[in-house]
């Protein structure tokens, strides 16, 4: 059981996708069911996954057979206390970005197919211990969303799946060549991620040891992403479906994080550690413009990409943290780490919810400009309880699991990045400022006769929000039963870069 | 009873979230619930005082922790605490509470959204008695921004009012402000420790902090070497500049008025003020870490000295019944700080338990006021003593208290902190004089204009508001008289729960005493003559102090000066951001994907014209070889035989001549 669990879980959405595929078209409220339905194994898959690696360290599940044995590539599959949450984030946000779904009418057949491919895809990233499957699920998540966007997307999807292609793409190729890199450095015909890191091929090679770790800082920057790698993430986020714009910012942002603590760190510590004063600074720039330019947008959903940007910065800033040269303690270290994997966490659900949310409101009211509400909180009840919590979770209001990332990434960085840490505390106040102008112009104030009766959030609505509601509140009051799982991954990292 | 205090927070929680479920099913819409929890805290906590008072008056000791997160090699613990200072906060806190929440009963009636108004009331009350248990900083720092956010909610109770709204953010954002110097000063405190648990933190403070200094530059300053416990303390202190409403961060206060009566009185005026007072207290430790000239302390002295001057000074020319009595909570919060600051640990925490009740007092009556008038504004007031007896009555009772009238509670709450000022910081004892003087003329003016007199306005027809709102009158008004009597000299009960290091109070001095009962007399003497026996017109004194009244009743253009240094920048920054944002980072973006598209269309138009060009050429060439070729095939002999007959004179040619 321990050594398939991973791999059930990776490959389940495809035959759920088979099973799609045998069902006639027209039977649009069957094949959305059986799509809902069928994800629940891997949501319920990872739940089990999480309760039994709860308190400890090390890879786990590891499954290890040959595939093209000519150039050493296995499939390798295991998980840890990086990659464990990340399973449930994955498997829950597409549960609830399913059931969202539910309204889809155009094409659903192939939209809900496109969705559980793209669930194997993220599934495979997280699983994935050998370079080369690596890169190819990398890969496969990469075309249903360009699908998802180019089809269900908004006016401009064409430009704005385009630009998220190619850009993710240039990424990619960066990422592959560095790859390679490692894979002909190490010599040893393999692609296992775990025994490249072990042996460092580039330990005291100066340039080289560079350039690969620019090439594949390029590939995971893009995706998570860091100023000034950023600017296709509002277009794809307003672009995109809802479900999409969820996905998006829940998972496949956090595949760029994941990138930066499953291979660069481990891989190139030295030069990862010489370079972080550098990834602070981006992260630092990531935080406060981020806050800045949303607080400029008018449009609803660009200003909760913006936000994402904002928001990103923070994990961005606990890596550079848990990397920098200055001679911080392990607990410091293992602190900021912890942080920034609490907020890929925090974030994909917030955000989840703010995502879900924006779409509530666009597919009653056919606009997202800022200017035009006020006043929904008389109308909608049910959805101003839900915007009020998830924008107060999302500006790190105490309380809620925002704050507990937020809060351990600054403890981290404090001192390692004085400097940096306090003109991050920049970002606070003005993310507080945005996100309470937001909900003035949405809930508050005179209510404008247009929206007077708009319909409150309905079940369909309510299901997809709530359980993130939860998670939010969950985590922030009682943030150790994810801890448990963190805090061996982040201690095993940290000890890398020293202790002091 | 000492086992039950985790209750005292975790009742309130619970109701608050009961009846944001349940709301209108609840007994009195949820308003019976909210008020049994309040009582069995109320309850809990006056047993836990007579049981520490049965045995000989010892303040109490007692904790509990849980782990909350474990990170490196460390695990944070979260946990409640109480000992006497504590007990004093949790009285102040549960009894305001308790009769603020019987108070809305009348006052918010028939409110189409009367449960969620009591939801929220729950969730105040929750978070601050969970701010004034916690054993740790971190936690009360959570609780800090809890309290924020209900204050923030009930402000914006009302929130289709534009200027509630405003109100509400305007009170969020700035206290924010505030709170990242608490943020920044916990992480101070926590990365040079390793710990958060206050016990650890005191425990630091002489080794560690007061010891390892740090240099820095600041603005106008230039370069600095201060103690690490000066920075953190100050820095912490931000975070009570903010929610206690000091210069320059008051100005959220005023504008937080648009919420109901009952919020002002409990939230912004008796509990959730002070909680910055209280935070200075709890932190004491690090802000009195030297004996002699601790900065920290003399920064909080002089920011209390500026903040009570200057809004009592505004106090005296609003014309907003219950911004008069903002400006004057802020005023009297300053006194507090400038008690704390001056080392009177003791007067301003008994400062903070006079002022709770009598200002909740001054405040319930306000709203008493304005519940059966209509309006706020004491210009079309006047002889409503006769109309509102009893809230006329109990809000005497409550400025006699607030002006400092022997033996009324704020004399001798105020007194102890001008004895303090007196012994270690003369010049804050002349502010706090001064600030006694316009203390008792603002609130002589408001007492006239509102209840003495003829009606001003004829068709306002005021009547007495029902027993369940001028019951917590009474019960306040009886405060304002009692309150003090727990910390005289011959008795400091007060002093036995709240004191620093077991500090001996100062000897009571009557000179002092004195003194600052004349200054309040001469406050209410002048009130009265101007405004009740009319010696001299209100009008002309505004004209002979134009420029001072100018600036009072533009509140010292405090909120214009924030607004052109901060607010305004902050939006050309966003603005400017964005259009980098768009033009030169995206712009650059789409630049190479132009460029890629044009590079293309070159190489299109090569692969077109050039490399297929060859190609073509070559194609071109053999066709026209071939066509030349064809010419030679004539099939006439005689072409034959001369191209033969050429080609072997060449032969010959080549091979005789090379």
């Amino acid at each position: 059981m321990e050594r398939w669990i991973l791999t059930v879980i990776t490959f389940w959405p495809l035959v759920v996708l088979a099973g799609v595929l045998c069902i006639p078209g027209r039977l649009e409220r069957f094949i959305k069911w059986f799509s809902i339905v069928g994800s629940l194994p891997p949501l319920a898959l990872s739940v089990w996954l999480w309760m039994d690696y709860s308190g400890q360290a090390g890879m786990r599940y590891v499954m290890k057979a040959p595939w093209i044995s000519a150039i050493g590539v296995d499939y390798h599959v295991g998980a840890d206390g990086l990659s464990v949450p990340m399973f449930f984030l994955t498997a829950l946000l597409t549960t609830l970005s399913l059931i969202y779904s539910l309204n889809i009418t155009v094409r659903v057949k192939e939209y809900f197919a496109l969705f559980l491919l793209l669930q194997t895809g993220m599934f495979g990233v997280f699983a994935s211990l050998d370079y080369f499957l690596f890169y190819v699920f990398w890969e496969i998540s990469l075309v249903p969303m360009y699908f998802l966007i180019g089809i269900w997307g908004g006016p401009r999807r064409e430009y704005a799946a385009i630009k998220f292609f190619l850009y993710t793409l240039v990424g990619s190729v960066c990422m592959l060549l560095a790859i390679l890199a490692l894979y002909f450095a190490t010599g040893a015909e393999t692609f296992d991620m775990l025994r490249i890191a072990e042996q460092q091929p580039f330990a005291g090679r100066g340039v080289v040891q560079s350039l690969v770790f620019w090439a594949l800082f390029l590939g995971f920057a893009i995706k998570v992403p860091v100023w000034p790698f950023h600017t296709w993430l509002p277009d794809a986020h307003v672009e995109a479906p809802t479900a999409g714009s969820v996905i998006l910012a829940g998972v496949l942002l956090k595949m760029g994080c994941y990138g930066f603590l499953r291979i660069l760190l481990p891989t190139l510590p030295e030069v990862s550690a010489q370079y972080s004063l550098w990834i602070g600074v981006l992260a630092l720039i990531s935080i406060v413009y981020g806050a800045f330019v949303a607080m400029a947008q008018m449009d609803f959903k660009k200003l909760i990409a913006y936000s994402s940007v904002n928001h990103m910065g923070y994990v961005m800033l606990g890596i550079a943290a848990a990397s920098s040269l200055t001679a911080a303690d392990l607990t410091d270290r293992a602190t900021a780490l912890n942080g920034a994997m609490l907020q890929m966490f925090s974030h994909g659900v917030i955000t989840g919810a703010l995502f879900l949310l924006v779409g509530v409101i666009y597919e009653r009211a056919h606009t997202r400009d800022l200017r035009e509400f006020g006043g929904l909180g008389a109308v909608m009840s049910r959805y101003s309880v839900a915007l009020w919590a998830s924008c107060f979770a999302s500006l790190g209001l105490p309380g809620m699991s925002g704050f507990v990332a937020e809060f351990f990434v600054f403890r981290g960085a404090f001192p390692a990045y004085l400097l940096l840490t306090c003109l991050a505390t920049i970002g606070l106040v003005v993310t507080a400022a945005y996100l309470l102008w937001t909900i003035q112009r949405v809930l508050l104030g005179p209510t404008n006769e247009r929206w007077a009766k708009l319909p409150d959030m309905d079940a369909r609505e309510v299901v997809s929000v709530l359980p993130l509601m939860i998670l939010m509140v969950l985590f922030g009051v009682y943030p150790k039963p994810i801890l448990d799982i963190l805090n061996g991954f982040a201690r095993q990292l940290a000890a890398l870069f020293g202790a002091g | 009873m000492l086992e039950l205090t985790p209750l005292i927070p975790a009742l309130p929680l619970a109701g608050s979230a009961l009846i944001a479920c349940f709301g209108g099913r609840l007994p009195g819409q949820g308003s019976y619930p909210a008020i049994a929890t309040l009582a069995a805290g109320w309850l809990i906590a006056l047993g836990i005082l007579g049981q520490t008072l049965a045995h000989g008056a010892h303040p109490p000791h007692w904790e509990r922790s849980i782990v909350w997160a474990p990170t490196g090699d460390t695990v944070l613990r979260m946990g409640l605490a109480l000992d006497g200072l504590g007990l004093a906060m949790l009285l102040v806190v549960t009894t305001v509470s308790l009769l603020v929440h019987i108070y809305s009963v009348g006052y918010m009636h028939g409110d189409p959204r009367y449960p969620r108004f009591f939801s929220f009331l729950q969730l105040f009350s929750a978070s601050m008695l969970m701010l004034v248990l916690a054993d740790n900083l971190l936690l009360l720092y959570i609780s800090w921004e809890l309290v924020g956010l209900s204050s923030y909610l009930l402000i914006g109770f009302w929130f289709q009012k534009p200027e509630a709204m405003r109100a509400a953010k305007k009170a969020f954002i700035v206290t924010r402000l505030g709170d990242i110097g608490l943020f920044l000063g916990l992480l101070t405190l926590f990365n040079a420790v390793g710990s958060v648990a206050f016990q650890d933190i005191f425990a630091a403070v002489d080794a560690q902090l007061a010891t390892t200094t740090v240099s820095f530059a600041l603005p106008l300053i230039g370069k600095v070497v201060w103690p690490l416990a000066a920075v953190a303390a100050i820095l912490i202190f931000f975070g009570a500049m903010g929610k206690s409403a000091q210069f320059p961060l008051h100005v959220w206060l005023p504008d937080a008025m648009e919420g109901p009566t009952p919020v002002s009185a409990l939230i912004h005026a008796a509990t959730m003020v002070a909680a910055g007072v209280y935070l200075v207290a709890r932190m004491y430790p690090v802000f009195h870490y030297t004996d002699h000239g601790s900065l920290a302390l003399t920064f909080v002295a002089g920011v209390g000295a500026v903040t009570a001057l200057m809004a009592a000074t505004i106090g005296l020319v609003m014309n907003d019944i219950k911004r008069v009595l903002a400006y004057s909570t802020v005023s009297q919060l300053g006194y507090m700080m400038m008690g704390l600051g001056v080392g009177g640990y003791t007067a301003g925490m008994f400062h903070l338990f006079t002022h709770a009740f009598f200002k909740a007092g001054l405040f319930l009556g306000s709203g008493s006021v304005i519940h059966g008038t209509g309006t706020q504004d004491i210009r079309e007031m006047g002889g409503l003593a006769r109309r509102m007896p009893q809230t006329y009555w109990t809000f005497v009772l409550a400025t006699a208290a607030l002006a400092g009238i022997f033996p009324f509670a704020g004399f001798w709450s105020k007194d102890e902190i001008l004895l303090d000022a007196w012994l270690n910081m003369r010049w804050v004892f002349y502010v706090g004089l001064a600030g006694g003087v316009l203390t008792a003329f603002y609130m002589g003016r408001l007492v006239i204009k509102t209840f003495l007199g003829e009606p001003r306005q004829p068709d306002i027809h005021a009547h007495e508001s029902p027993a369940v709102m001028t019951t917590p009158l009474w019960i306040l008004g009886f405060l304002s008289i009692t309150a003090g009597l727990i910390n005289t000299p011959w008795n400091p009960v007060f002093h036995h729960y709240v004191s620093f290091a077991q500090a001996e109070a100062p000897p009571f001095s009557l000179a002092i005493a004195a003194a600052g009962t004349a200054a309040a007399i001469l406050g209410l003497a002048g009130a009265l003559a101007v405004y009740r026996w009319e010696l001299v017109s209100a009008s002309t004194l505004r004209r002979m102090f134009r420029p001072l009244y100018v600036l009072f009743s533009n509140k010292w253009y405090v909120d214009e000066i924030l607004y052109a240094l901060l607010v305004k920048p902050l939006f050309s920054v966003c603005r400017a951001a964005f259009a980098f944002d768009r033009w030169i980072v995206d712009g650059l973006v789409n630049l190479v994907g132009w460029t890629g598209l044009v590079l293309s269309r070159i190489q299109g138009w090569l692969d077109r014209w050039v490399v297929d060009g060859l190609v073509n050429a070559v194609g071109y060439a053999v066709r026209g070889a071939g066509w030349l070729l064809t010419r030679l095939q004539t099939g006439l002999a005689q072409t034959n035989v001369l191209l033969a007959f050429a080609g072997l004179v060449a032969l010959v040619w080549l091979l005789v001549y090379r």
